[in-house]
């Protein structure tokens, strides 16, 4: 693989808070590398580490070919940074921010203009450009803030919740942004609490949780890790969904569970449409009318909640 | 060399931004001006007769050097406030990322409070002259007082930035902004001849740096020695190495 980051090791403590413990990972070159992980669970240090913003108590990582620690200056000016709070000034307008973030990245005063006119237009925010940030919304503030980390192209773009207090469409259209600055070649490492994010922009993602990394791999690989397929049963008459549990479980030998809030009985299918089928033999025979039956893979959510549960429980 | 063009570029798109804050805010200039110019009125008029009677001459000529150095330093205490909300805010997080100056930040706030203290000392000097202020000492040394008045202040923001980074919490900056500057701006010859104080008090108000900039400042714009020149610059000097210092080391070392 050819990594653009390499973290090996690294720990961080706040007082007597672990923030990181352990923490190790690689990401490819040119690809998007997901942090997913719940409130507390270290994402937002970790991009701070990367961004040369806190060192880590141990441990070493390589950015971009450059070490964190030692190198620090010289990453600086290959990566963009939008963090998890806006970080733009609120009493000048869009373009004087972008302007002033392109001139500190030391291109001359007309290519900062044009680069601001440029972000301007690529986050939609041409007409606002000229007032102030404080009359912005929370949406067109963090788009103008995810625009001020690429005011200089940079080889690797770190995001920590780029799309949070987005609505669907600004949200749609940072993901087509994301995705085409890859195709031209930028590295991205993206924060996210939406597992539909990491699930369709990160090649590659990280889970996390108490600063620990759960583990790691391609949402496919997640998803297969967590079981694979499962059959779905919604049943005609919820009353019977006892007496359908106890029937599956007899048969399939499998962790059948009954979801009341969803009115859903779901167990691991490991044959697939062998026992799906089988499924809808022994109901037919116990004369049980469905409403719906299906095959499926666990979404990410799922995948998820059970290895973060697991590691409750595991405490 | 590069570095250094690119670091000085840093600190001026930094004080450029600040002062585009004081254009967009104006409240925050124009209350460091009504001050002073109210302090200039009220004193000169209410304070004036009675302290003319003492024997200090033209009382105007005395006052307004002594109030622009209270405005000068008055003017750099806002650099906690400043600074503390800029480091509570996410902006300074993005400073850091990029490949600039690790000084340019608060070089840049302490550039840009300069020049709005050059503006306000301009406009006193002006008021001044409608009630009755004159140089006395010719147009070159008023350009030496004003030199000499802006750079004190320069010196003096320092501490104010350090006071900033140190409390990071702009409520509590506020107070703590403020309260080290009373003692240096009254206890001083900024109001009053230092020989009408109790004597225990002379020890202090006669030595401290805001009544030697006040006398320097006096000596260059109603004449008279210079005495209190060397002193000044080296309470300058003394004051700028040492809280400059203190700030870029709390800026690096604040995370
Ligand atoms: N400067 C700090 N001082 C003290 N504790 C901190 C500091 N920064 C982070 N922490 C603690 O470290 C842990 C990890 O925090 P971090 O912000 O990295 O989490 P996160 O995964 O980004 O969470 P979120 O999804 O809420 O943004 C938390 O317990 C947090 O309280
Ligand atoms: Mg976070």
């Amino acid at each position: 693989m050819d990594s653009i980051i390499s973290v090996q090791k690294i720990y961080k403590t706040f007082g007597k808070t672990q923030a990181l413990s352990e923490v190790s990972f690689e990401a490819e070159r040119g690809k998007v590398l997901g942090l997913l992980g719940p409130n507390g669970a270290g994402k937002t240090t970790l991009i701070r580490i990367l961004t040369t913003l806190l060192s880590p108590d141990k441990g070493k990582a390589i950015v971009a070919g450059y070490d964190v620690a030692k190198e620090a200056q010289k990453l600086r000016s290959v990566i963009g940074l939008a963090g998890q709070y806006a970080a733009v000034d609120e009493t000048l307008t869009g373009r004087e921010n972008l302007e002033m973030f392109a001139r500190l990245y030391h291109l001359g005063r007309k290519e900062s203009r044009n680069r601001a006119s440029a972000i301007l237009k690529e986050m939609s925010l041409e007409e606002a450009g000229n007032r102030p940030v404080k009359t912005y919304s929370g949406g067109m503030r963090r788009r103008l803030d995810v625009g001020a980390s690429l005011i200089f192209e940079p080889q690797v773009l770190f995001l920590d919740e780029p799309t949070t207090g987005l609505d669907p469409r600004a949200r749609n259209d940072l993901w087509r942004f994301i995705h085409s600055l890859v195709e031209k070649g930028t590295s991205v490492v993206l924060t996210t609490q939406y597992l539909e994010e990491a699930d369709a922009l990160a090649d590659r993602i990280v889970l996390l949780d108490k600063g620990k990394v759960i583990t790691q791999g391609t949402s496919r690989e997640l998803k297969r890790e967590l079981g694979g397929n499962m059959v779905e049963i919604e049943p005609k008459d919820w009353q019977e969904s006892k007496k359908i549990a106890d029937l599956l479980k007899n048969k399939f030998n499998q962790d059948v569970r009954i979801k009341d809030s969803h009115q859903l009985i779901t167990f691991p299918a490991p044959n697939g449409p062998a026992d799906l089928r089988d499924a809808l033999n022994i109901l037919e025979e116990s004369d049980i009318e469905l409403l719906h039956i299906s095959l499926t893979q666990p979404t990410l959510d799922e995948v998820f909640l059970s290895f973060t549960e697991k590691e409750t429980k595991n405490d | 060399m590069t570095d250094f063009t690119n670091g000085l570029s840093d600190i001026l798109v930094i004080t450029q931004r600040n002062l585009i804050r004081y254009r967009r805010l104006p409240q925050l200039v124009i209350f460091s001006t009504v001050q002073p110019i109210m302090f200039l009125l009220l004193f000169n008029y209410v304070f004036g007769g009675a302290i003319q009677q003492t024997g200090t001459g033209n009382y105007i000529n005395f006052l307004l050097p002594g109030l622009i150095i209270q405005s000068v330093l008055f003017g750099g205490i806002q650099a906690s406030v400043g600074i503390s909300t800029d480091m509570s805010s996410g902006i300074v997080d993005r400073l850091r990322s990029l490949p600039i100056s690790r000084v340019a930040f608060i070089s840049g706030r302490v550039l840009a409070d300069t020049i709005r203290n050059l503006f306000v000392v301009l406009i006193m000097i002006g008021v001044g002259f409608l009630i009755g202020f004159r140089f006395e000492a010719g147009i070159v040394n008023a350009f030496i007082a004003v030199v000499l008045a802006v750079s004190f202040g320069f010196a003096f923001s320092w501490i104010s930035v350090a006071i900033g980074l140190f409390v990071k919490n702009p409520e509590a900056a506020q107070p703590a902004g403020f309260i080290w500057i009373f003692p240096l701006v009254f206890a001083s010859s900024v109001f009053v001849p230092v020989q009408t104080m109790p004597e225990w008090l002379q020890v202090f108000a006669r030595n401290q740096p805001v009544t030697k900039i006040t006398q320097a400042v006096r000596s260059f714009t109603a004449g008279g020695s210079h005495d209190a020149l060397i002193p000044v610059l080296i309470w300058m000097s003394v004051i700028t190495v040492l809280f400059m210092g203190l700030s870029v080391w709390l800026y690096r070392r604040s995370q």
